[in-house]
């Protein structure tokens, strides 16, 4: 398929995505005063619409379809960043760990913000939950990455899948700790950490999660050429003159920003990282040049598509949006998995 | 020219290289043998620049390498892996447009270009199309020599380097030739070339001059001919040898002996009588 073609439908498919996200929902609104609203904006006369619609249109769905839009993006660029450089198609920010990572220092930042952590939550003010996150998802990706370059071999599927459940158990036991402390609203909001949910975005979520992912979703594809090259492994791209332990720093840093951001706000989606990557490279190759960014694409697609899942399922209750990519992601991770054993794809 | 004197590295309490010195002319092979664990490895780690540079002098063209950035060093050599495995299917030509990473991408159309014409010097143009992923070993090897050709000729620098890691050891006899012929060839550009290889034959045919290296030391340096001896290879490997004459050329054949692993015996009077018979 070529690149073109594939954008092309991917855009279709995004920009069908958000009508759908905005038109449908509890309150329900029609194409046309979807579409007097996406051109309030301009200088043309307009008929008025009502005061509830623009509310739940600007204030309610907007900032929750932007979001889905940004954390699709930066997850699945995330994740294909990460199986670039662990030159390894099931390497995922999920699956090794680094979402667990955030979501547990973000819970530590919840609970604890009043008693242990008053310092932390004193010098960062707002931006202490992102910025817990974000540690969180550096240490535990750098912990992955260590662990994967001790084992002989490198990157070996296998240890990277088992460290990373081993630091998932680790921080869902810590948290269920954390839990003890919390009070009722903050429980509740335990589920939410450990299976994401879009449902409660605001505009301020997405004034202070937004710049973090906008690093992240300008700085992955300036990655591509050099991934590309770390493809051939570390020695081959510094023969090429590219510097690994640049490359790699970048790659974490770019991750915990996407990943801490992210669940800062939406808890722990699952799958993204891993699926869209993958799909994208079925269809293009394995050029991280489209790679990339159309991995970004296609992510921004499958999340808001998933939170329509997610809103209408079982409306009106909500699901959280992580069953949905689970219910996706899992049986596709099995199959991946399946492909790789009967093919024996080559890992050094 | 690169010039190297008393290098030595240490890697976890052990010495890997002690105190070597040689130069490599722009225009000239060199090949390095030398048993297992000699240290030839090591040596082309850090002649590379791939590691840095513990003890001693390393100049390419007179500048310590030390001043030299990554991508400036990547524009004056490469390097020819062992073997370079690849988890993900990109096409033949698309690994070897990687080779012109520090000099810039162009257009798709343009890089393609430039890869196939790289791919016919290695006699691989009709593997263009293949994903690498489903090349067999021998001819990953000659892909990748097509992408390290590809980035030594994009080079404008006045002197350049080809540093080759025992690349011919997955290869049949016929292609090994054709990758050192292809090399040879590079010469004539004003490429200097230091290869490690196993072979001893390769060496002796293909080399200007040879550096034997044991135990991280340089045992013997120089011409192929004056160095290639069976004292050579029982120093070096331990290994005993008959010095045969090539019927049609100059270099050394190193034959082992019918019982190679051990020092023959002095010879009978009556064998030395038939030789001079």
């Amino acid at each position: 398929m070529t690149t073109r073609l594939f954008t092309t439908l991917i855009g279709l498919l995004l920009t069908l995505a958000l009508m759908t996200a905005l038109a449908f929902g509890p309150v329900p609104v029609s194409l046309r005063e979807l579409g007097i609203w996406s051109l309030h904006w301009s200088p043309m006369t307009l008929p008025e619409l009502p005061r509830h619609i623009d509310i739940v249109l600007g204030d309610i769905r907007l900032p929750r379809v932007l979001m889905g839009l940004m954390i699709g993006a930066s997850l699945a660029m995330a994740g294909a960043a990460i199986q670039g450089l662990f030159r390894n198609p099931l390497a995922d920010p999920g699956l090794i760990g680094v979402s667990s990572g955030a979501a547990l220092a973000a819970l530590a930042v919840i609970v604890l913000g009043n008693t242990v952590l008053a310092g932390f939550m004193a010098t960062f003010g707002f931006l202490a939950l992102p910025f817990a996150a974000f540690l969180g998802a550096l240490l535990v990706t750098w912990v992955i990455y260590s662990i994967a370059r001790m084992t002989p071999g490198g990157s070996q599927v296998t240890t990277l899948i088992l460290a990373g459940v081993a630091i998932t158990a680790f921080s869902g036991a810590v948290s269920g700790l954390l839990t003890y402390l919390a009070d009722d609203a903050e429980l509740r909001s335990f589920t939410f950490w450990s299976m994401g949910s879009l449902a409660s975005v605001t505009w301020r979520d997405l004034a202070i999660a937004a710049p973090w992912m906008g690093v992240s979703l300008i700085g992955f594809p300036l990655m591509a050429g050099a991934l590309n090259v770390m493809l051939m492994g570390e020695s081959v791209a510094d023969h090429l003159g590219i510097d690994p332990n640049r490359i790699r720093r970048r790659v974490f840093v770019l991750t915990a920003l996407a990943v801490g951001a992210g669940v800062s706000v939406a808890g722990m989606i699952g799958f993204v990282g891993l699926v869209v990557p993958h799909l994208v490279r079925l269809a293009l190759g394995p050029d991280h040049r489209a790679l990339i960014p159309l991995s970004g694409l296609v992510g921004a697609a499958l999340l808001v598509w998933a939170d329509i899942l997610a809103r209408l399922l079982v409306a009106p209750a909500e699901l959280p949006i992580g069953i949905i990519t689970a219910l996706l992601g899992g049986p596709f991770f099995l199959y991946l998995l399946m492909r790789q054993t009967t093919e024996g794809i080559q890992h050094d | 020219m690169i010039n190297v004197a008393q290098l030595s590295l240490s890697k976890g309490g052990r010495r890997l290289l002690d105190s070597i010195s040689f130069q490599l002319t722009p225009g000239e092979v060199v090949a390095v043998i030398g048993a297992n664990g000699a240290g030839k490895s090591s040596l082309l780690k850090v002649v590379s620049g791939e590691w840095g540079l513990q003890e001693g002098e390393l100049s390419y063209d007179g500048e310590p390498v030390q001043g030299i950035c990554k991508q400036d060093l990547a524009k004056r050599r490469a390097v020819m892996p062992q073997a370079s495995p690849m988890s993900f299917p990109f096409k033949a030509w698309e690994v070897v447009a990687l080779g012109r990473t520090p000099f810039g991408l162009n257009n798709a159309k343009r890089e393609r270009a430039i890869a196939l014409d790289r791919l016919e010097l290695t006699g691989t143009e009709h593997l263009a199309e293949r994903h690498y992923t489903a090349l067999s070993g021998g001819e990953k090897q000659r892909v990748q020599l097509a992408r390290v050709l590809n980035q030594l000729l994009s080079s404008q620098a006045k002197h350049r380097y080809l540093f080759l890691d025992e690349c011919t050891a997955s290869l049949d006899p016929s292609h090994q030739h054709q990758v050192f012929q292809r090399v040879r060839a590079l010469t004539s550009e004003g490429i200097g070339v230091l290869a490690i290889v196993h072979d001893i034959h390769l060496a002796a045919q293909y080399a200007d001059r040879v550096l034997i290296l044991k135990d991280g030391a340089l045992l013997d340096a120089g011409p192929v001919k004056s160095c290639l001896t069976p004292q050579a290879m029982v120093e070096a490997f331990a290994l005993h040898t008959h010095r045969l004459s090539h019927p049609e050329a100059e270099w050394p054949l190193l034959v082992p002996r019918k019982n190679p692993l051990v020092a023959p015996q002095p010879v009978p009077f009556k064998s030395a009588d038939v030789a001079t018979g």
